[in-house]
């Protein structure tokens, strides 16, 4: 059931790409055929299982602890700095890293003090600009997802973006979308885009966000911000997409001098509470 | 405003407010220290329960936590408060209200306890739950019955329904189908059939309304659908004469808390009525649903009262006082959904289910509990079992259940239909009564009047599984 790189689900993976119009055909098979098969193949949701006396057979509760173990683990894994910083070396990003904290601590003051990790540790300093755009690399709710996609997804982008200054990388340790606010600010950037990592689902504990938000500073609303969500190859958006979306983005953010809802046709709207 | 002291170990603590010591005295949870309002300290929080003790019952009619003047739900609960329901009580302070509620669970008197429902103010039955330790929650919430109905009879004794909740990330009719019959040959869906739509817009919901409306109506199934749009689309969907059972909304316990959901009591007033006008009971006519949350109006930032900010338990009190003046058919709190900032881990989550359900059902809503987390909240399964039998002991209108725990839409673990199962079996709680029956009708029980476990071949899952094709 668990894949060497810990990715959990045989039932999501059987089941969870493969289109509805499939599902017709199924129940045609014949009078011999598991009739069970009609329900597993209509949706990736968990039908079907199966049952030992009122309870789940020990293999479909092992199987769900094993995708739910996955998301824990996602959200407690400490963000490696230096793993990240050897993959964006080795994806050719040549911009200075910087390492920035939030105000929260540690796992669990971040986990219970959002506002906490939305705000620099006293005595941040960061270099100012101008400067178009800056990148700023955050762990979020799985720091997994930050080891696994950003190094891909910020060179799909810098390759997407000549002419462009682009600030210091910036890799943030118990942050939340909105650090990116004082960060941008600081280092006088135009626009900010945080790449961050999603709360992690049971079948997707690896997905990556990128928030845009133009003019960051502290106070920035939700609705401010465009989003671009499940940053994740090969189930998830693959880098070559989610940078195409996101500079389409930020070249019609310039022109605006704007993000968020006023570029809402061009990307989603950002989901309430993401911030 | 009066100023409250206690002297508890040689040191005096001062409540400056009725909405701060509501805050301190009430059980840690981390959504309180967000707000600033929870207490300092263990000592602190025992010496506001103290002086909460010795506050009259009456006090909570004349001095508010959310002011009268700009707050709409402050003046429904005042403006409908019966005093000759409150009568037997009007007389005791919140600690002896504690020991009355004890006493008559101790005697199972049901009826003394539920027919105070409408003389009870949000504030004061949130009062009375600081004082209780979980075991007085599920003893008191046991012996207090609240019984609705539409096409199904919910909160009778000795009975757990479930909300069979089919979400698919498309709002696909197949996927949706495949979870519906999944949850109906585990008898789930007694209580709704209650999809969360991925897109809230009219056609979709009208789409979704229909398809569950032709499951019901091919198998003939004794109970109601739902589609959880926003309450403005659901009036479109009515509007359209599409197949609408119950009005579904999220509501808050301030009225800055419904502006945020985008709701005002004159909107929800409206769809009632409309869907009241279409008749579609049969054996009761209560034809809404809520949903709630511990924390919903701190994440608003609506949870402000007069004295300063008010504590999220007191608040979710609040929404039931607006549930219950529009005579729902379900209500449930979406216990564990709005993540660790809120409610931390699983004893925070267990507190707050057995405090929500017997608040509820106190202020007479029909309560049931989506018992829940998400990945970033330290709780699992373990957890939701501890929670799941305490409100089946407690005598919990309904749960909510999806296929294998995992709601593939709105990314969160919710019960699955084998819980409900196991739950029923442990403590002997059968299904709504026309749903047992129906379920019997459908050869999908035993002689022992289980859930039968079906092989594909069986000849009630071929009939349901026709339906597939």
């Amino acid at each position: 059931m668990t894949t060497p790189n810990g990715h959990v689900g045989q039932h999501g993976q059987n089941t969870a790409d493969r289109p509805s119009a499939h599902y017709g055909h199924v129940g045609e098979h014949g009078r011999n055929a598991d009739p069970w098969a009609v329900l597993r193949d209509a949706t990736r949701a968990r039908v079907a299982l199966g049952r030992a006396g009122d309870g789940l057979p020990t293999s479909r509760e092992l199987e769900f602890r094993a995708a739910h173990a996955a998301a824990r683990d996602a959200v407690h894994t400490a963000l490696d700095a230096d793993r990240v910083r050897t993959a964006l070396a080795v994806a050719g990003v040549g911009l200075e890293v910087l390492e920035v904290h939030s105000r929260a601590p540690d796992r669990t003051t971040y986990l219970q003090r959002p506002d906490l990790g939305r705000q620099l540790a006293q005595g941040t300093r960061l270099p100012g600009g101008p400067h178009d755009l800056a990148l700023v690399v955050a762990d979020g709710l799985s720091p997994r997802a930050v080891h696994e996609h950003a190094a891909g997804t910020v060179a799909a982008v810098l390759d997407r973006l000549p002419g462009w200054s682009v600030a210091p990388l910036v890799l943030a340790h118990q942050a939340r979308v909105a650090l990116g606010d004082p960060v941008g600010e600081a280092l006088d950037a135009g626009i900010v885009v945080v790449a961050v990592g999603e709360r992690p689902g049971l079948s997707s504990a690896d997905s990556l966000g990128l928030y845009l938000t133009h003019g960051p500073r502290p106070g920035r609303a939700d609705s401010e911000r465009n989003c671009i969500s499940n940053v994740r190859p090969p189930h998830g958006l693959g880098y070559a997409q989610a940078a195409d979306t996101l500079v389409a983005l930020l070249q019609a953010s310039r022109q605006l001098g704007a993000s968020g809802v006023v570029l809402k046709d061009e990307g989603a709207a950002l989901p309430p509470g993401a911030g | 405003m009066t100023v409250r002291r206690a002297t508890l170990g040689g040191h005096t603590h001062e409540f400056g407010s009725l909405t701060d010591l509501l805050a301190k005295a009430t059980p840690a949870r981390s959504g309180d220290v967000l707000a600033g309002v929870a207490a300092e300290s263990q000592a602190q929080r025992v010496a506001a329960q103290h002086v909460l003790a010795d506050v009259p019952l009456a006090t909570f009619l004349t001095e508010q936590v959310v002011g009268y003047d700009e707050d709409d739900v402050t003046r429904l609960i005042l403006d409908t408060h019966d005093p000759a329901a409150f009568a037997p009580v009007a007389s005791l302070t919140v600690g002896e209200f504690r020991d009355w509620l004890l006493a008559r669970a101790a005697e199972r008197d049901e009826a003394a306890i539920s027919a105070l429902a409408r003389g009870l103010t949000p504030e004061m039955v949130a009062a009375v739950s600081k004082l209780m330790r979980n075991a007085d929650l599920v003893a008191v919430a046991r012996r207090t019955r609240v019984v609705t109905g539409l096409r199904g009879t919910l909160g009778l004794p000795g009975r757990l329904a479930s909300r069979l909740q089919p979400n698919h990330p498309t709002d696909d009719a197949v996927g949706v189908t495949a979870s519906i019959l999944d949850g109906l040959l585990h008898g789930s869906g007694d209580a709704v059939i209650g999809i969360n739509p991925a897109t809230d817009n009219p056609a979709q919901t009208i789409a979704l309304l229909e398809l569950v409306d032709a499951v019901i109506s091919r198998y003939e199934i004794p109970t109601q659908s739902c589609v959880l749009a926003h309450v403005t689309t659901t009036l479109r969907a009515l509007e359209a004469g599409a197949p609408v059972d119950l009005v579904f909304q999220s509501v808050a316990g301030t009225q800055a808390g419904n502006r945020g959901f985008g709701v005002t009591l004159d909107l929800l007033t409206e769809a009632r009525a409309g869907a009241l006008e279409l008749g579609r009971g049969t054996v009761g006519s209560n034809v809404t649903y809520f949903e709630t949350g511990q924390g919903s109006a701190l994440s608003a930032d609506a949870h402000h009262g007069v004295d300063g900010p008010v504590d999220q338990q007191t608040l979710e009190c609040r929404a039931y006082g607006v549930a219950r003046h529009f005579d729902p058919l379900l209500v449930n709190t979406v216990v564990g959904f709005i993540g660790p900032e809120y409610l931390y881990d699983g004893k925070q989550v267990i507190r707050a289910g057995l405090e929500d359900h017997f608040c509820g059902k106190l202020l007479g809503l029909p309560m049931g509990v989506d018992v829940c987390y998400t990945n970033h909240t330290d709780v699992d399964g373990d957890d939701t079992d501890v929670l799941t039998l305490l409100l089946g002991a407690a005598g919990c209108a309904f749960v909510i259940a999806v296929p294998g725990s995992d709601d593939v839409m709105l990314h969160y673990q919710s019960l699955s239909f084998t819980d409900v199962l196991t739950a029923r079996s442990v403590l002997d709680l059968r299904p709504a009564p026309e749903f047992e029956a129906w379920l019997a009708r459908m050869d999908l029980l035993d002689n022992a009047g289980r859930v039968r476990e079906l092989t594909p071949d069986a000849p009630a899952a071929r009939a349901l599984l026709a339906a597939a094709r």
